[in-house]
């Protein structure tokens, strides 16, 4: 059976499911409870669960993590809701002194099966902070593991997957995805591997990346580009930390160019990871540098310029013409 | 800068809590004085429910933790001096804090501490041997957290408290609290310093153990310096006076006092086990020695501060005790005194004896699944040691 969701449906059963299938599986986090979430992405769960698995805490985010991973000590599977990307910092200490080194500072005795979901990027004329893109800053923690949904979909079993891990998963949910498009779902296939990058669109030219908000972008910029007699090959990565560099190297050595795009700040972004490795191991196939299309070294500007800020299709096309040209 | 009295803004907040009370002030909650006598509180005794024989055994117990405890303390000081550790954090004067503390638990009361709680692991069973792998640098915590329920030493200051929270919030969902069953109901106890009192971590993990009512107790050994700031550095309130503004209780009790110490946890432990909620101790006590074997206290406090300390000691006091009241007889202070040299040889010559961690063992436990990424950097690093010819160094 099939049915048309959205992305915050598919999250919103993903997590139902995962409650189902493990009593140990708690929600926590500001507003899941009655209000189901700021973006209705735990709606109707309190009411299912109960408050004692999906509790409203108090307004803060270091205390929300650092319960968790108390919680998780004591044998509980914790998936904590971070209001907004930018309110993700007062747990950084937690998250990254805590969560990620636990097990491997008790030599394995201790896991922490947390999931911390954090909805970001931006597009949606939200105020400051309400908007950032912080994926590298925990991609370069090791200790965490650390994925992008893109599609409704994809948010229905990489939640599953992610609450299943017994690493501490950084889930990034793009935001601006949540309402905006459905998909067919079939709740009896088989779904792709958590940790693994997936070829969205074939192509021969030019090897795009991306992940979260912008493989919608590139999609269209692959179409338009197809109107033109440019043949783009889109990758959404899905996984952040670690990245799955197989079928991108593999796209790499036919197409010989490749274009990384995020919202992210360039400057030391996922993008120069996924160009260094690109440039490392299959420098005699390009054609071209690598090239990033992302966010400026600025901070996230107010909302009404926010379209000048982000990457859009022409930016990504103009990085594809770049590569061509060079 | 104090308000006037009148000022709409309440009393005169000097007026209040007087000057600096370098012994606790009137709230200080003791039943072993310095000088080894023992005295009534109305609201907390040592001893109900034991005949006077099991209370001295009790109380000549507590005697034998606190001077093995000691002697880890010295040893360990000692190896770093010898250059076999590269750091050790003293707990010298704060024996009677954490063997009063760490003898209230029951086996089921899981602990979440700092680095300094070498007394407390003492009661929980951890091998000392164990604690001093960290300070080695042959591993980041080598016991077993759940074996004994004694967590990993945590070096952020205050971290613990949140997860000491979480961990009692986890009790409450595994039904083992309130129950009414004594091997069943189970807390947590959450120890810290006074200059953790003033990070975020501390005072978040204050609201949500309140909002939950979590069975948690907040053991802050109060030994009047972080490092070298001075208490009243971190609050211009007895610690102890906080817990109120979170809602839970919080009392001041004389942390060189294991009689008090053991009574007042006793009572906290119990109010959460059964469900009553978190409590706040403040156990005064005083940092004899440096903050860690980097640090020298001669540069910011007074050796008059110190001296009047060592009157206070806590094990001095209940050795009087015990002789005065005929409690102990000299063999068994010729067995406790032979019992800490053998744990001194021990620790000495085990702690030389640690192996080092094979280089390898740096990939091991990054993660439940390791990435090829990460398996592959293992491997590489595993053929560059294998190119060095001669010794083997893996």
């Amino acid at each position: 059976m099939t049915q048309k969701i959205t992305l915050a449906k598919g999250l919103n059963m993903g997590l139902r499911k995962a409650m189902e299938n493990d009593p140990k599986v708690l929600i926590m986090g500001e507003d899941v409870g009655k209000l189901g979430g700021v973006f209705r992405i735990t709606d109707g769960l309190q009411k299912d669960f109960g408050e004692d698995r999906v509790i409203d805490s108090p307004l803060a985010e270091s205390g929300i993590v650092g319960t968790a991973v108390g919680m998780a000590l004591r044998g509980y599977r914790p998936v904590v809701e971070i209001q907004f990307d930018g309110f993700v910092y007062p747990a950084y200490d937690q998250i990254v002194c805590q969560v990620a080194k636990m097990r491997f500072r008790s030599q394995g005795r201790s896991k922490m099966p947390i999931v911390i979901r954090i909805p970001f990027g931006g597009g949606i004329g939200a105020v400051e902070h309400h908007s950032e893109s912080p994926e590298a800053q925990f991609a370069h923690t090791p200790g965490l593991k650390v994925v992008a949904c893109s599609n409704p979909v994809d948010g229905y079993w990489m939640m599953q997957q992610a609450i299943a891990s017994d690493d501490p998963v950084i889930f990034l949910e793009p935001k601006r995805q949540y309402h905006a498009d459905k998909a067919e779902l079939d709740e009896s296939a088989t779904p792709d591997p958590l940790f693994a990058s997936r070829v969205v669109r074939q192509g021969s030219d030019v090897t795009v990346l991306a992940y979260g908000p912008m493989v919608k972008i590139c999609m269209k910029a692959a179409e338009a580009a197809a109107g033109e007699g440019k043949s783009l090959e889109v990758i959404d990565l899905r996984t952040l930390s670690p990245l799955d560099m197989g079928p991108v190297l593999e796209s790499v050595r036919r197409t010989g160019r490749a274009v990384v795009a995020h919202e992210a700040h360039v400057n030391l972004g996922l993008g120069a990871e996924v160009a260094a490795r690109i440039t490392e191991q299959c420098f005699y196939s390009l054609e071209a540098p690598v090239l990033r299309v992302g966010g400026f070294d600025t901070p996230y500007p107010p909302s009404r310029i926010e379209e000048d800020f982000l990457p859009d299709l022409d930016r990504v096309l103009d990085a594809v013409d770049r590569s061509l040209a060079f | 800068m104090t308000q006037q009295p009148g000022s709409g803004f309440g009393p005169d907040l000097a007026e209040v809590f007087g000057p600096s009370q370098q012994d606790g002030g009137p709230e200080l909650i003791q039943l072993l004085t310095p000088e080894g006598e023992r005295v009534e509180h109305p609201e907390f005794s040592f001893g109900v429910g034991m005949s006077p024989e099991e209370e001295a055994e009790v109380v000549r117990g507590f005697y034998r933790d606190m001077v093995l405890t000691r002697r880890i303390d010295t040893e360990a000081t000692a190896l770093q001096r010898h250059g076999e550790l590269g750091i050790w954090a003293q707990l010298l004067g704060q024996e009677a804090a954490q063997i009063g503390a760490g003898r209230a638990l029951r086996p089921q009361d899981h602990v979440f501490p700092t680095y300094r709680e070498h007394g407390v692991a003492w009661c929980k069973g951890v091998d000392p041997l164990d604690l001093l792998g960290l300070f080695r640098g042959v591993d980041q915590g080598a016991w077993d957290p759940e074996e004994n329920h004694f967590g990993l030493y945590t070096i952020v200051i205050g971290a613990q408290t949140l997860h000491a929270t979480g961990y009692a919030m986890g009790m409450q969902r595994d039904g083992v609290v309130g129950t009414g069953d004594p091997d069943r109901d189970a807390a947590v106890i959450a120890h810290f310093g006074d200059g953790a009192s003033s990070q975020g971590d501390v005072n978040e993990a204050f609201i949500f153990a309140a909002s939950y009512n979590a069975p948690v107790v907040f053991f802050c050994q109060n030994n009047q310096w972080a490092i070298s700031e001075p208490i009243e550095r971190q609050t211009r309130i007895p610690l102890y006076q906080r817990a109120l503004g979170f809602g839970f209780p919080g009392v001041r009790v004389d942390g060189n006092d294991v009689l008090a110490t053991y009574a007042v946890t006793q009572a906290a432990l119990q109010r959460a086990r059964d469900g009553q909620g978190p409590t706040f101790v403040e156990a005064y006590t005083y940092r004899m020695g440096a903050h860690t074997t980097t640090d020298d206290p001669t540069r910011y406090r007074l050796s008059d501060d110190v001296e009047h300390w060592k009157l206070k000691d806590p094990i001095a006091r209940v050795e009087v005790y015990l002789k005065r009241n005929g409690l102990a007889d000299d063999a068994f202070f010729e067995t406790v005194k032979d019992e800490a040299h053998e744990l001194g040889v021990r620790l000495r010559e085990g702690c030389k004896a640690l192996p080092d961690p094979s280089p390898l063992g740096i990939f091991d436990h990054v993660y439940a699944e390791m990435p090829e990424e990460l398996a592959a950097q293992r491997d590489g690093f595993a053929a560059y040691l294998d190119s060095f010819e001669g010794e083997a160094v893996r």
